[in-house]
């Protein structure tokens, strides 16, 4: 090995990011000094902490193209997915609750639970939720939201980046065919946003959201845009309470953890190209130094349409989490769901056709800011290593070689 | 979720790993049992081969391959090492729990324990068939 690495390696960027030094020392004086609850509006330290969270939403604005108005802080993805599905649902509905017809909603089988729970949740009160179906690449596209979309179709709902295999969904397509039908359109954006260029003008997005943990801010924090003018968006409270954030969003501003969201907004739109390009190399070596000495390596989702720092790869005859183990040096994620009871693998590779046996067999890696050229080449050694290893112990792998098809057995079920 | 010692122990020195010929191979061959339970859908395959020497009656030798997490590998793995030295109706009497027990396997583990037994009931019931035994008991399945 060329140069020496620091073990355990993180390889799950995807998950969580580390919180950037500089995102932590902006923090630091809101928790000690300035620790003032902006909603104070009659003394300095409600105001020098409403001043700072002011700032923060003119960073995040600046990241994605929009209005400092327009953002409305949140305690992270989950509740920002909840409070633009369910609070546009409740909004635009065609009829009132506990009324059947009450709207038309489009989502994708492969969302994040985030956006599905809600959307059936919304089914039993009522609404109609049609989930698409991605092709074999993962892509959802502007031609497939057309195709379904009703006279009382009142909100689509399609994630831009896939949290488990980084494809990316027709975004600004889509917006614009939701503008044409004059349907509201929501983008879970955690994956994107301030890892790729974002504009919500340009992408004709009516909301979209964001979360500060996974682009080197902390967790606890996240936000939605909600658009003002063209048009005005309007969404029904989810959390009510002391009418915070123009009462869309009641509860004590977070001001240390906006703080932070807003410094890791800026840090992003700063290093925005140089990181793209970076982890872009990085993700194509891995895959490369991958595919090229094992057999039976398969990337998962769509080969160019996808953030340059998810990797998703299936390994044939070799179980994910058995493999997990194996690298234990490695942390990253498993489509392999040998933990849960259900025995179920990944819903969103299965949405894409893949069988359960190379759903079982994936690993989803990926880099962040930190990641280096040594840590990429220690994980294609390790993984290597014990890809060829756990292949000597699989019995698939000697049915393989022996010449007989997998598919074709009755298995067992159990 | 962190494993126990011994399933580390098993899953990174995993004993008896192999087979006694390809599946064409050992299915003509009367000494040996073969078991192979689960599916690749469910993440755990378990293949189980037992060598009984026909004279005493006792399994000789056993080896395992497995396409699973580490817990079905150190299930198998501990299933060969029981096996060695048993009668038939010995390898029958090894169950799930005591594999559990002995593994320390978590509550969401414990089908690997049950795969394992359902192996060694499904290699002792094949060498008895191909042997013209009476079949003790078949596998149960799930």
């Amino acid at each position: 090995m060329a140069q020496s690495v620091k073990t355990p390696i993180y390889l799950d960027n995807a998950a969580t990011t580390r919180c950037d030094p500089r995102v932590v020392e902006a923090m630091l004086p809101y928790f000690t000094e300035e620790y003032g609850n902006p909603g104070s509006r009659n003394h300095r330290f409600g105001w020098a902490s409403e001043a700072a969270v002011d700032t923060a939403r003119e960073q995040i604005a600046a990241l994605i193209g929009a209005q400092p108005k327009e953002i409305v802080f949140t305690s992270g993805s989950t509740e920002g997915n909840n409070l633009a599905i369910k609070g546009a649902a409740a909004m635009y509905a065609k009829a009132g609750p506990g009324q059947s017809g009450r709207g038309h909603i489009i989502t994708a089988m492969h969302e994040h639970k985030a956006t599905l729970d809600p959307c059936k949740r919304l089914q039993k009160e009522g609404f109609d939720v049609t989930y698409l179906e991605p092709g074999a690449d993962g892509i959802i596209t502007a031609e497939m939201v057309r195709k379904v979309m009703r006279d009382d179709t009142i909100l689509v709902t399609i994630m831009w980046a896939n949290n488990e295999l980084g494809t990316i969904n027709e975004v600004p397509e889509i917006g614009a065919v939701c503008r044409e039908k004059g349907v509201i359109f929501h983008t879970d954006a955690t994956q994107w946003v301030g890892k790729m260029p974002t504009d919500v003008e340009r992408d004709n997005i009516d909301l979209l959201t964001f979360s500060g943990h996974k682009m080197y801010g902390p967790k606890g924090v996240g936000g939605i845009y909600v658009r003002r003018r063209r048009p005005r968006v309007r969404l029904v409270a989810q959390i009510e309470g002391g009418g915070q954030e123009r009462g869309i969003r009641s509860g004590t501003l977070n001001v240390t953890g906006i703080v932070g969201l807003g410094k890791a907004a800026e840090l992003c739109k700063q290093e925005m190209e140089s990181d793209q390009q970076r982890l872009l190399a990085l993700r194509n070596r891995l895959e490369k130094g991958l595919s090229g000495t094992l057999e039976h390596v398969q990337v998962n989702g769509h080969r160019e349409r996808r953030l340059p720092n998810i990797s998703n790869i299936s390994f044939g005859f070799v179980e994910g989490e058995g493999l997990m183990m194996a690298i234990k040096d490695i942390c990253c994620s498993s489509g392999s769901a040998c933990t849960s009871a259900s025995l179920e693998p990944s819903y969103v590779l299965k949405s894409l056709g893949i069988g359960d046996d190379l759903a079982h067999s994936s690993l989803r890696l990926s880099m962040g800011r930190w990641t280096t050229e040594a840590e990429i080449e220690f994980a294609i050694e390790k993984i290597t290593w014990a890809v060829n290893h756990l292949r000597d112990l699989s019995p698939l792998y000697d049915m393989h070689k022996e010449g007989i098809d997998i598919n074709a057995i009755e298995w067992q079920n159990h | 979720m962190a494993y126990s010692e011994k399933v580390i122990d098993h899953y990174e020195r995993p004993r008896n790993v192999g087979i006694f010929g390809t599946t064409k191979e050992v299915k003509e061959r009367k000494d040996v049992g073969v078991g192979i339970v689960g599916a690749p859908e469910c993440g755990d395959v378990m293949q189980l081969q037992i060598k009984v020497d026909p004279k005493t009656g006792k399994i000789e030798d056993a080896k395992f391959k497995t396409f699973g997490c580490g817990s079905a590998i150190a299930s198998s793995s501990l299933a060969t090492e029981w096996l060695k030295g048993k009668t038939l109706e010995e390898g029958l009497g090894i169950k799930n729990t005591q594999i559990v027990e002995e593994l320390s396997l978590p509550p969401v583990k414990i089908h690997c324990s049950v795969l394992a037994e359902d192996a060694i009931r499904t290699a002792i019931a094949d060498y008895q068939r191909k042997n013209g035994l009476p079949v003790s008991e078949e596998a149960h399945h799930h």
